[in-house]
């Protein structure tokens, strides 16, 4: 154990925040495509079930395959991990919203419109809050998703803690193996804890109370 | 004043609505839309502000035609009170309350004052301003919805069933609150039920409706006294009918005719041998017109038996009397302060036509409690087939 601290100490620091990097910026790219498509899903409901089928179909994709393609449109690195993860957090983010959006209850809806609010004030003061902790769940499912998914953006030379697993498989070095997967594993559960705070506190103080 | 002219909305797959409405609503007036479900009243009622769009006609706000206006702006200028109460949850009870005036962007202490007042107006303590709703009853929560309806001080107030889901205590309590603001506040409201206790009771005139028309548009009196057709009557019920009856009937309806009378040139003698024969205890003195000009009673005839020979000597000549076609609650009253006996009923030349006594009243009572049974008896039987109140008469 200490030993492997000695060894690797700096280079998992290093590769622990290339993670982190990565599946940030696909998480955060996904959310801010998925939540406004999202919204806007329910103001044309005939387009929502095409795209939301669309997003279900790139969901499909095996994830390792989904990497590969990405290298003859942005080569090899950070790039092409990055928009691979963003396409996997979309159909959890969109879905959600989506459905979060569509379960607001429909008296507010009748209530803020005929009380003249407009469209985006609408979305704004009555459909994104009372969605929020459905939208923010989606959002935490496709954080633990995508921080997983990050090991395999190693194979395409983003780095990240992906590269000890494939080294260790490489190399048949089993502590390789556990030191990269360790942290992937401590990573998604921070994540999955740190966001689940997050929906707590964009639920409104009421529906918690209801719950 | 709202006007609808020709309205009519028809629904795609041609399910007519609302068909051909016409009606003028003066200001300040409480409206009660009141139909079956599928009537078309809370279409009407959500025309008005453009929640729903006329297929065709015209809706006149004021002269204005309101599909030329914007209709987020004609929305914040009429109150809206929906029967879910629709309160936002995520909203402390203060920005519930402000809503529209928050959306009209009014200056935060004036928006404050709003809200403070009217919260006071419905009784409601001042702290509840900082909760949420749902630390509220569904009365309170009611409240709110009704003085967020005025926060933004709109001259319309619509309400769509407002207090249909409320326990019938907590409903009389916001019935007379709304109906008192309304008085207070001169605001025109436009109230949809399907309770006619309630359109009753809140009504200044009553817009009953079938199947997407208006059958009968008129003042909860009017529409008791005469209703359009045997819809309108099947509406209001048999009971509230029956109870209505002592308010709009006149003493015509129940006084005795023709009641014992002398001239005053009779002697006293001649009196007591009228009211022995007739059984009575008392008399109207009247003249060779009829005119009513007093009246005489046994024990002062026996008082005064020595004194004087003519009852025009000894007649009371102040006498109370009804005239003709005077409602009969009115007379009520009059029978029961004052002690009487009875009342005599003169005509518009003062005379005497009739009389109404306790006993005519103990009938009325008997029919507006026994009345319903008797009839149900008669409809039982076969070979009755005369309905009492008809026959009454």
């Amino acid at each position: 154990m200490a030993d492997f601290f000695a060894t690797n100490g700096s280079d998992l620091l290093l590769k622990t925040w290339e993670h982190l990097y990565i599946s940030a910026f696909a998480l955060a790219l996904g959310v801010i495509v998925a939540v406004p498509l999202g919204v806007l899903l329910t103001r044309f409901e005939k387009s929502a079930k095409f795209i939301i089928g669309l997003a279900t179909i790139l969901q499909t994709v095996p994830s390792l395959a989904l990497l590969a393609l990405m290298i003859p449109l942005f080569g090899v690195g950070k790039v092409p991990a990055i928009v691979a993860l963003f396409i996997y957090s979309l159909l959890p983010i969109l879905r959600n919203t989506y459905i979060g959006m569509n379960g607001v209850d429909v008296n507010l809806r009748d209530a803020g419109k005929g009380m003249g609010m407009t469209n985006f004030q609408m979305i704004r003061n009555v459909e994104l809050p009372q969605a929020a902790p459905v939208i923010m769940a989606g959002i935490r499912l496709s954080g633990v998703y995508v921080i997983s998914w990050a090991a395999l953006a190693s194979y395409i030379g983003a780095g990240g803690l992906g590269d000890f697993i494939f080294n260790g498989l490489n190399l048949f070095i089993p502590s390789l193996i556990i030191g990269g997967t360790i942290p992937v594993t401590l990573l998604a559960l921070l994540a999955d804890f740190g966001l689940g705070k997050l929906e707590k506190k964009v639920t409104p103080r009421t529906v918690q109370e209801n719950e | 004043m709202i006007e609808f002219k020709n309205v009519s909305k028809v629904y795609k797959g041609g399910k007519k609505a609302v068909n051909n409405v016409n009606l003028t609503f003066n200001d300040g007036e409480f409206i009660v839309f009141i139909g079956t479900s599928g009537s078309g009243k809370t279409t009407s009622m959500r025309m008005i502000n453009r929640m729903i769009e006329p297929t065709s006609g015209q809706i006149l706000i004021n002269g204005e035609d309101i599909m030329k206006r914007d209709p987020v702006q004609l929305r914040r200028e009429i109150g809206y009170v929906i029967q879910q109460i629709g309160l936002m949850p995520h909203m402390t009870i203060y920005d519930n309350i402000v809503m529209v005036p928050k959306l009209l962007k009014w200056p935060e202490d004036k928006q404050r004052e709003s809200a403070e007042r009217l919260l006071a107006k419905v009784d409601l303590p001042k702290d509840f301003l900082t909760r949420y709703p749902a630390e509220l009853s569904g009365g309170q929560q009611q409240r709110i919805g009704v003085i967020r309806a005025l926060a933004a001080n709109q001259d319309i107030i619509l309400m769509d069933e407002p207090f249909g889901a409320l326990d019938p205590i907590t409903r009389d309590a916001l019935q007379e609150l709304v109906k008192e603001l309304q008085e207070e506040m001169g605001k025109t409201f436009i109230f949809v039920t399907h309770d006619m206790d309630e359109a009753l009771k809140l009504a200044d005139r009553i817009v009953i409706m079938q199947n997407g028309e208006v059958v009968q548009f008129d003042t909860p009196d009017n529409i008791l006294a005469e209703p359009a057709n045997q819809f309108v009557e099947d509406f209001i019920g048999e009971d509230r009918l029956i109870q209505a009856r002592p308010n709009i009937q006149t003493v015509d309806q129940v006084m005795i005719k023709n009641p014992i009378s002398v001239t005053p040139g009779k002697s006293l003698s001649e009196a007591i041998r009228i009211m022995r024969d007739k059984r009575v205890d008392s008399l109207f003195v009247t003249d060779d017109a009829g005119v009513l000009k007093g009246y005489v009673d046994i024990e002062r005839i026996d008082r005064n038996r020595k004194r004087a020979t003519s009852v025009g000597d000894i007649m009371i000549d102040k006498v109370y009397f009804v005239r003709e076609g005077t409602l009969l609650r009115d007379t009520v009253q009059r029978i029961l302060k004052r002690g009487f006996k009875n009342i005599p009923v003169v005509d518009n030349k003062g005379r005497l036509i009739g009389l109404v006594t306790r006993t005519s009243l103990v009938d009325v009572v008997y029919d507006t409690i026994w009345g319903e049974e008797e009839e149900e008896l008669a409809k039982a039987s076969v070979f009755e087939t005369t309905i009492p109140e008809e026959s009454k008469e």
